[in-house]
């Protein structure tokens, strides 16, 4: 939830200086600069990871516990291998066999899972793409719709919605034995398509009441119809704050696949695999991060591709306030 | 057409009618015997609800704690993180990617991980994953807060010669305040959230989410209904706390108003 | 001859370069100004003739790349640190939060004035400026004009002898303006302070001031000054006299650069 929920202060008075500045510097050096500086903190990262290992205190801190298993408050990490692997064991780890013998390294395996989840994820976005787009259209059409759905919209944007994810699944698997056949990657669409047609929704809203009044009087002073107005004017101007409405929803859409998935225990995906390796920690510990890594770059293949999307519609969001 | 405004009594009714009828709908869909077993009825929901108290209160308590130790600490590392990046710019150039990822994957996943770091039996795991969850939406408010003095007021306090530490107190940080409340507001669902997410991945068993899994695994619909019932009685009032405070800041700082 | 302490601002060659995406901006080029204390001197001229940065640069906000400047015999961050001028800009920039005579009483806050002397100095300035009443109002309470009375207060706060002023009146209405001018030459008139008034409208700057530096973009620099002592109270009968109306087509001739034919004439 980071779209901006908070609008920007007035415009500044730009000094020449400013100004001078910003023409300077052309794209390309920009984008260099900010992935220079972004590969510096991921190396800061396991800088201070790697530090912690060779300095930290072996057990770990703990507030107030007397000894035993499980008391106290743990603040820092137990940091022999078991707990805490190297960095460049959890590399190494990646390329070995995923469960011994010929099998696959693990970086296929995991790509595998990875795949498949986030095709779910894609699935369960496009479905609450158009669906909140048609609900964020019929809100702004008719006020009456508008004002008795958009409090409940909010609502569940509040609440831990995805505390259902258990109960659809069980939902699910009775109707599936039933005889009406619903197959368990459903149960994982449908979560992660709920999760995302809420903020598509708020979002379709907010960008197709944002236009201009100058411009809504041009539109009619043209006598321009309802949907003339939707398609030449409304719908253009709403892509800039569609775009952060969809990429949260691509967000939500992972999460909600990743956690559908360990409710289900659905074969073949990440959720799956994240668990299982977890539970087998203690004699692999390196195994568990290539899952973990995996569900990382889920989330940012997801925001790359409506990043590409934005481009796509780049015609549309000059003028746009840089968010 | 929608060219009128509606009356305040209908911005009232109308969502009032949707929760009836959403509520009638369910309890009729229910008793047409054509809803599988796990949708339990309305009443026997809140009867479970009632009946069984004390559990969901003791287990909100412990979803609940969860989230909002996450939610302080994430607020409190966003903060100091947020003036550092406002301060120097090495700060700000190695942070900012690293947010901006970490607004897009899902952060529950770490669970596991922290919880073989941590110890199974601790709750830190769950608490951390709320604490990144809360971090990210206070730490972009409050950096965009403290970049929000304009010009006009910096030449205005830097020709009064008013001193570095007198610029930071009484101007950047009244301005940066009411966003940073904004990004709390945010950041309190997101704590509550993932807190319970955090409990399908693993830890002890205890809290709200484990308590949803194992009776819905066990087929006892309407309990299982009424612990997320609970869920979301965490989740409003983490949201009305968090706007209040929001608010009350808000008119005491005067017009700015995120 | 004036020794430069007794001048409120003295300028000798300066210059201001800006570095930009082009080349260099010149932005102001070979300025010579006196000001001496208790006059009213405006800075008139088009977009980009610099008027904005030389005001700048005597209050220290940006500082010269070539050439002198003092104020009272000092430079001009000396004279910053020790509060020697007040300031008003365009926009009020009055601090949302603060009621109007906290914002007023501002500058001696920031700088440690003892509670008592602050509120009595706010009273006394609130009332120079016809606000009394209003001293517990928030900003977002005040009209424009209002805003920009309690910025002239405000600059007005620790009893500089040197005012320095952006077009403190551009973004009010016509009739709003004329009655500010009116408060702000009585006000100038009371204090005795100097004032470098920097404006784009030459009835403005005719009414107010005692000379009227014309400038020129391309480069910013000087390239006229017209005395405008009124000889008379400037009072609203001023604006109205034809002496008045023969220094405004003297100044507008001067930014024009050629006399301008008046209609009878063509």
């Amino acid at each position: 939830m980071t779209d901006q929920v908070v609008a920007p202060g007035t415009a500044a008075v730009v000094s020449e200086e400013r100004v001078a500045r910003g023409i300077r510097s052309s794209r390309g050096t920009v984008l260099a600069v900010r992935v220079a500086w972004g590969l510096a903190g991921v190396a800061a990262v396991i800088a201070v990871w790697e530090l912690y290992k060779f300095f930290g205190p072996a057990d770990g801190v703990t507030v107030g516990g007397d000894g035993s298993a499980g008391s106290g408050v743990i603040l820092l990490p137990r940091t022999h291998d078991r707990a805490m692997p190297h960095v460049w064991e959890m590399i190494a780890r990646m390329f070995a066999p995923t469960s011994g013998g010929d099998t696959p390294p693990l970086v296929v395996s995991v790509a595998a899972a990875a795949g498949t989840t986030l095709g779910l994820a894609a699935l369960g976005w496009l479905i609450g793409v158009v669906v909140g787009s048609l609900l964020g259209v019929a809100m702004q059409r008719w006020r009456l719709v508008e004002a008795g759905l958009l409090p409940w919209i909010v609502v569940s944007q509040i609440v831990p919605l995805i505390a259902f994810a258990p109960v659809v699944n069980a939902i699910g698997t009775q109707v599936d034995r039933s005889g009406f056949p619903w197959p368990p990657w459903l149960s994982v669409a449908l979560i992660a398509s709920y999760l995302a047609f809420f903020p598509v929704a708020i979002g379709m809203l907010r960008g197709l009441s944002a236009p201009d009044a100058l411009h809504l009087d041009l539109m009619r002073a043209t006598s321009a119809g309802w949907w003339q107005t939707l398609v030449r004017l409304r719908l253009p101007a709403a892509v800039p704050h569609l775009l952060p409405a969809l990429r949260l929803a691509a967000a939500s859409a992972v999460v909600g696949a990743v956690v559908a998935e360990v409710s289900i225990g659905l074969r073949g995906g990440i959720g799956r695999m994240l668990i299982q390796l977890a539970g087998q920690a203690s004699s692999d510990p390196a195994a568990p991060w290539a899952p973990t890594f995996g569900t990382v770059v889920m989330g940012l293949v997801a925001a790359g591709g409506v990043a590409l999307i934005g481009v796509a519609l780049h015609r549309f969001r000059r003028g746009e306030d840089t968010a | 057409m929608n060219a009128t405004s509606l009356p305040g009594w209908a911005r009232i009714a109308a969502p009032v009618a949707v929760g009836v009828a959403g509520l009638l709908a369910w309890y009729a869909f229910v008793a047409s015997g054509s809803a599988p077993r796990m949708l339990p009825d309305p009443f026997a929901v809140a009867t479970e609800l009632v009946e069984r108290f004390p559990l969901v209160w003791e287990a909100a308590g412990i979803t609940g704690a969860n989230a909002l130790v996450g939610l302080l600490a994430g607020t409190v590392i966003a903060v100091l993180l947020a003036a550092l990046a406002a301060t120097w710019r090495p700060v700000d150039g190695m942070t900012a990617p690293l947010v901006a990822a970490l607004a897009v994957v899902p952060i529950v996943a770490l669970t596991p991980i922290l919880n073989t770091m941590f110890g199974a039996s601790s709750q830190f795991g769950r608490q951390a994953v709320a604490g990144i969850a809360a971090f990210v939406p206070v730490f972009v408010n409050t950096l965009r807060g403290l970049r929000q003095t304009r010009p006009v007021q910096r030449d205005l306090f830097r020709a009064t010669a008013a001193t570095g530490g007198q610029t930071f107190l009484r101007l950047t940080l009244p301005t940066a305040l009411p966003y940073l409340l904004s990004g709390v507001r945010v950041a309190a669902s997101l704590a509550v959230i993932s807190a319970l997410v955090a409990e399908y991945f693993g830890g002890p068993a205890d809290g709200i989410g484990t308590a949803i899994a194992t009776y819905a695994k066990s087929g006892r619909a309407a309990l299982a209904w009424a612990f997320v019932g609970g869920g979301i009685a965490i989740g409003l009032l983490f949201f009305l706390l968090t706007a209040l405070l929001e608010r009350i800041v808000a008119r005491r700082l005067g017009a700015l108003r995120p | 001859m004036t020794i430069s302490s007794d001048l409120a601002v003295r300028a000798s060659g300066i210059g201001k370069v800006f570095p930009s995406a082009g080349g260099e901006v010149t932005a102001l080029t070979g300025v010579e100004l006196e000001v001496a204390a208790g006059e009213f001197v405006s800075l008139i001229g088009p977009s980009g003739c610099g008027k904005s940065t030389l005001l700048r640069l005597i209050a220290d906000l940006d500082s010269a790349t070539s050439g002198d400047l003092t104020l009272y015999g000092k430079t001009a961050r000396r004279a910053r640190l020790d509060q020697d001028y007040g300031i008003a800009f365009q926009q009020a920039a009055l601090l949302p939060w603060l009621t109007v005579a906290a914002n007023i009483a501002l500058p001696l806050d920031l700088h440690r004035w003892p509670k008592a002397r602050r509120d009595a100095r706010g009273a006394e300035l609130a009332e120079l400026v016809g606000l009394t009443d209003f001293t517990g109002r928030y900003p977002d309470q005040l009209s424009g004009g209002m805003q920009q009375r309690v910025a002239i207060a405000r600059s007005l706060a620790a009893q500089p002898k040197l005012l320095l002023m952006d077009e403190p009146f551009g973004a009010l209405d016509e009739m709003t303006r004329e009655r500010l001018q009116s408060e702000l030459a009585r006000i100038a008139a009371e204090t005795g302070a100097a004032v470098v008034f920097v404006t784009h409208s030459i009835p403005e700057a005719v009414f107010l001031s005692d000379r009227v530096v014309v400038m020129s973009p391309r480069p910013g620099r000087i390239t006229d000054v017209i005395d405008t002592r009124p000889g008379r109270p400037r009072d609203e009968a001023l604006r109205e006299s034809p002496e008045f109306f023969a220094r405004v087509t003297a100044v507008r001739e001067a930014l024009h650069g050629a006399p301008v034919l008046r209609a009878n004439e063509r």
